[in-house]
């Protein structure tokens, strides 16, 4: 415990974290140790949780195309509609340590290459049929099939066998992974009967409520599961969700008490309606980031000291500030922040620097002529606007930055990933080593700044394998090195997650994992 | 034959052809958007071998004009397909939101018309003294705000400031009538303040234009009450520019209401329509604006049939 308030006290360091931030990650240890064995002073002790009453969720982010199928899952409501029916073997907690879930224990071998992991048994699931050790790894296979559309193929790309050995699962993986059980809490990877082969859309899975009705992008119902296998979770009666997608109507919902939680608050109204009466507005600083990208192999992007102008033209902390209204951190032009473990805060953070912009630019014998970023709105929130900014200050750096804003429709398909500076975002990874081999190494297929670096690559694979914490923290230390120097990436911002939540609710705490407390809102609080 | 079938049958049939064509026309647009259905499906977060492998299920890499014609025989059989995005029937969807879509429209519609008429009679009673000028005032007012500030602002008072209505508007299956009609309360409110001034003006326009007639003036020395004369002899005649203004805003009602929707979540087809377009979902997309088209088409023959009966000069064409 000792070592756990010092990290956090490293961090408040390290981030500039407000003190309410602070104090709530103090809070979500607290109440993941009231599980455990020790019980802790007043401070972090977890208050009793009661049970009973129906939540109504208003969440922002769903579609009247959104599909049960968790393979599928690409938004926020299919996140969270999936997280109250299913379960996945292993969780990440909020202090980003690994939690067991549907598998009770695992084990690895000395290489890091076979994985076993022990299924918890007498789970049912909600039709009343058993859940097994072959209905997880017909799970595994449906998600690992080359033929699948499932959002986590590339996670299960390095598993070359997926094995059942009585009550235990064995993975066995073509390198050394000492990731596996982050890459396996993947939302898309809910156990489901028979791997949810024949019917991927029943929503029949393991988890605290079972689904009543489903209208997609309107409404979804969701009632106590009695037999839930987890006591400590799901203390309401009842879950409602209703999918509110205007901003607007999504606040006025929570403040006239129609729903007791609602997610994606618009940073400009958080400190507006903080001050409204009967409301909490929590702020937790994530992974995901806000990016402009350039390709290192197109021109004039292939010049590194082009590439070094543009990243000191930009002002990290004008955006967070007008962009983000304070509600984030500034970035460093690596996708890794404190939120990740083993991160390594000595390499020097990137401010605003017109003389050195202007000097390498010089440097880098760029003929003047205009440098076009193409941006959309739904690139990210406040995207145009950041776009904007940035091109002022570097204009005053003598950079012929010129903002093309092009339509959100078809931005995902026919700008980004295509063409060779634009704006972006990224949800980030759990795990540093999923984040760099979902959009760094040479070979992946998300490797949208089209960065090559051999020596990058050796190391990723080299950290992959290692087991040594230390020694793996001062891989990734190189890797960010490298990347900060000669990355095509311009992360100018950190977003937070910025939920709010009336007074009936009781046991909220901060999870840097994804909004809603990571999804787990409705099994972790209560009504006060 | 007598010439009023003659007439229906006339206009049904060019009915049928103008949504032929225009089921041709949403095709086309569909086609020129940017970007590809599996791509839209699978987002930013697309791999190649994902995508080869929706398009292949999906069929789009059949040529167009085949898949044109193979959704049309479907569609006349009533077969409207598959969602390409959730695999849901399009029939039973579009069919609970469509439901929904006339239910909000009908109790719009129920309030607005005979008040927009009665207020414009009032208005031409009245004419160029005050409750004429009031009435003009206000519902040109109400129609000059936009749709979701006029939302937002009933949405402020009955809601945050006195708590009366629900500032949610989603309805489901086994709420009882009450309770669907306090839940779209808001939404009624606004479309009726949105479509009002269009009808009131148009019916004072049109009465104070057939006030002029001498029948008029042999009325008013007959001694009939100004009243008596507008609701007797004036509105009569009036009938058919109110009619086709009364059912343009009707179709309105229907189909263009997609911004009011959004604002007070309500499940009806605008925002059904929107997120599959943004989707590339072309059989949703095709489905929605042939009923649409339908619904505008069949509401304008509707006006020409009324205006025709209201008229004798047409109904006894020589």
């Amino acid at each position: 415990m000792k070592d756990e308030l010092a990290i956090l006290l490293d961090r408040l360091d390290a981030m500039g974290i407000t003190r309410r931030g602070f104090m709530g990650r103090a809070a979500a240890f607290g109440a993941a140790t009231a599980l455990g064995t020790t019980v802790m002073g007043s401070a972090a002790r977890a208050q009793e949780p009661k049970r009973g009453g129906i939540l109504k969720m208003g969440l922002g982010g769903g579609e009247t195309t959104d599909t049960l199928d968790p393979g599928l899952a690409d938004s926020p409501v299919p996140f969270s509609i999936n997280r109250q029916w299913g379960d996945t073997v292993v969780n990440v907690t909020a202090d980003g340590q690994i939690e067991p879930s549907l598998a009770e224990s695992y084990s690895v071998s000395e290489d890091g290459k076979v994985w076993t992991f022990a299924i918890r048994q007498g789970v049912k699931f909600h039709d009343g049929s058993d859940m097994t050790a072959e209905d997880v790894a017909a799970t595994f296979r449906r998600h690992s099939d080359e033929n699948s559309k499932s959002g986590a193929l590339g996670i299960m790309k390095g598993i070359v066998s997926i094995e059942v050995d009585g009550q235990n699962v064995v993975l066995t993986m073509e390198t050394g992974n000492a990731d596996l059980p982050y890459l396996l809490s993947d939302y898309h990877l809910l156990i489901q009967p028979g791997g949810g082969v024949d019917n991927p859309t029943a929503a029949v899975g393991t988890g605290a409520y079972k689904l009543v009705s489903a209208e997609p992008g309107v409404r979804y119902v969701f009632e106590k599961n009695a037999d839930d296998w987890n006591q400590d979770r799901g203390y309401y009666d009842g879950v409602e969700v209703i999918v509110i997608n205007d901003a607007t109507a999504r606040t006025a919902a929570l403040q006239s008490g129609q729903v007791h939680m609602i997610n994606r608050i618009d940073p400009k109204v958080a400190k507006l309606l903080a001050r409204a009466p009967g409301v909490q507005v929590t702020n937790v600083s994530g992974r995901g980031h806000y990016v402009f990208i350039m390709h290192t192999n197109t021109a004039p992007f292939d010049n590194k000291d082009l590439r070094n102008a543009l990243k000191w033209a930009i002002n990290r902390q004008e955006l967070v500030d007008k962009i983000l209204d304070g509600f984030g951190g500034v970035g460093n032009d690596v996708p890794i922040n404190a939120a990740y473990p083993l991160f390594d805060n000595s390499l020097e953070q990137r401010e605003y620097n017109a003389e050195k912009a202007a000097e390498l630019y010089k440097a880098s014998g760029h003929d003047g002529s205009p440098i076009e970023l193409l941006v959309a709105d739904g690139a990210f929130p406040g995207a145009v606007d950041a776009a904007q900014l940035f091109q002022q200050s570097a204009q005053a750096a003598g950079i012929p930055l010129e903002v093309k804003r092009v339509p959100d429709d078809g931005y995902w398909s026919d700008v980004w990933n295509v063409k060779p500076f634009c704006a972006s975002y990224w949800g980030g990874r759990p795990v540093q080593d999923q984040m760099y081999s979902t959009a760094y190494l040479s070979t992946a297929d998300w490797n949208d700044t089209k960065f090559n670096n051999p020596e990058f690559d050796a190391l990723l694979l080299e950290a992959r394998a290692e087991t040594d914490t230390a020694k793996r923290k001062e891989i990734y230390s190189k890797m960010a090195h490298i990347l900060w120097e000669e990355g095509g990436l311009i992360c100018p911002m950190f977003n937070d997650f910025i939920d709010a939540h009336g007074d009936a609710i009781a046991g909220w705490y901060e999870d840097p994992n994804y909004e809603m407390m990571g999804g787990w809102a409705s099994h972790k609080t209560w009504f006060a | 034959m007598h010439p009023i079938i003659k007439l229906l049958a006339q206009r049904l049939s060019l009915g049928l052809l103008l949504l032929l064509a225009a089921s041709a026309l949403i095709f086309i647009g569909v086609e020129l958007l940017p970007g590809d259905v599996a791509q839209s499906i699978l987002g930013q977060s697309a791999t190649e071998t994902a995508l080869r492998n929706l398009r292949e299920e999906l069929g789009l890499n059949e040529p167009a004009l085949t898949r044109y014609f193979n959704w049309l025989f479907a569609a006349i059989q009533g077969d409207l397909g598959t969602a390409l995005t959730n695999g849901q029937s399009i029939s039973k969807a579009v069919g609970e939101r469509l439901g929904n879509t006339l239910f909000l429209a009908f109790w719009a519609a129920i309030i607005s018309v005979p008040l927009a008429i009665i207020l414009g009679l009032i208005a031409v009673r009245y004419r160029n003294r005050w409750p004429d000028k009031l009435i003009s005032a206000v519902t040109l007012s109400t129609i000059s705000l936009p749709e979701f500030v006029a939302g937002y602002l009933l949405m402020y008072l009955f809601t945050v400031q006195f708590r009366i209505f629900s500032p949610i508007s989603t309805i489901y299956s086994g709420m009882s009538l009450g309770e669907k009609l306090s839940a779209i309360a808001l939404p009624v409110m606004v479309l009726v303040l949105v479509v009002l001034a269009h009808m009131m003006r148009m019916t004072r326009a049109a009465i104070l234009n057939v006030m002029q007639s001498a029948y008029v003036e042999t009325a008013e020395l007959k001694g009939l009450r100004p009243f008596v004369i507008i609701a007797r002899h004036a509105f009569p005649n009036a009938i058919a520019p109110v009619v086709n203004v009364v059912m343009l805003n009707l179709a309105y009602l229907v189909v263009g209401v997609v911004v009011v929707e959004v604002v007070f979540v309500y499940p009806g087809m605008g925002q059904y329509l929107v997120d599959h377009v943004t989707k590339r979902d072309l059989p949703v997309v095709q489905a929605c604006g042939l009923i649409f088209a339908a619904v505008y088409i069949g509401l304008n023959i509707m006006a020409d049939v009324i205006s025709i009966l209201a008229n004798p000069r047409l109904r006894h064409p020589k």
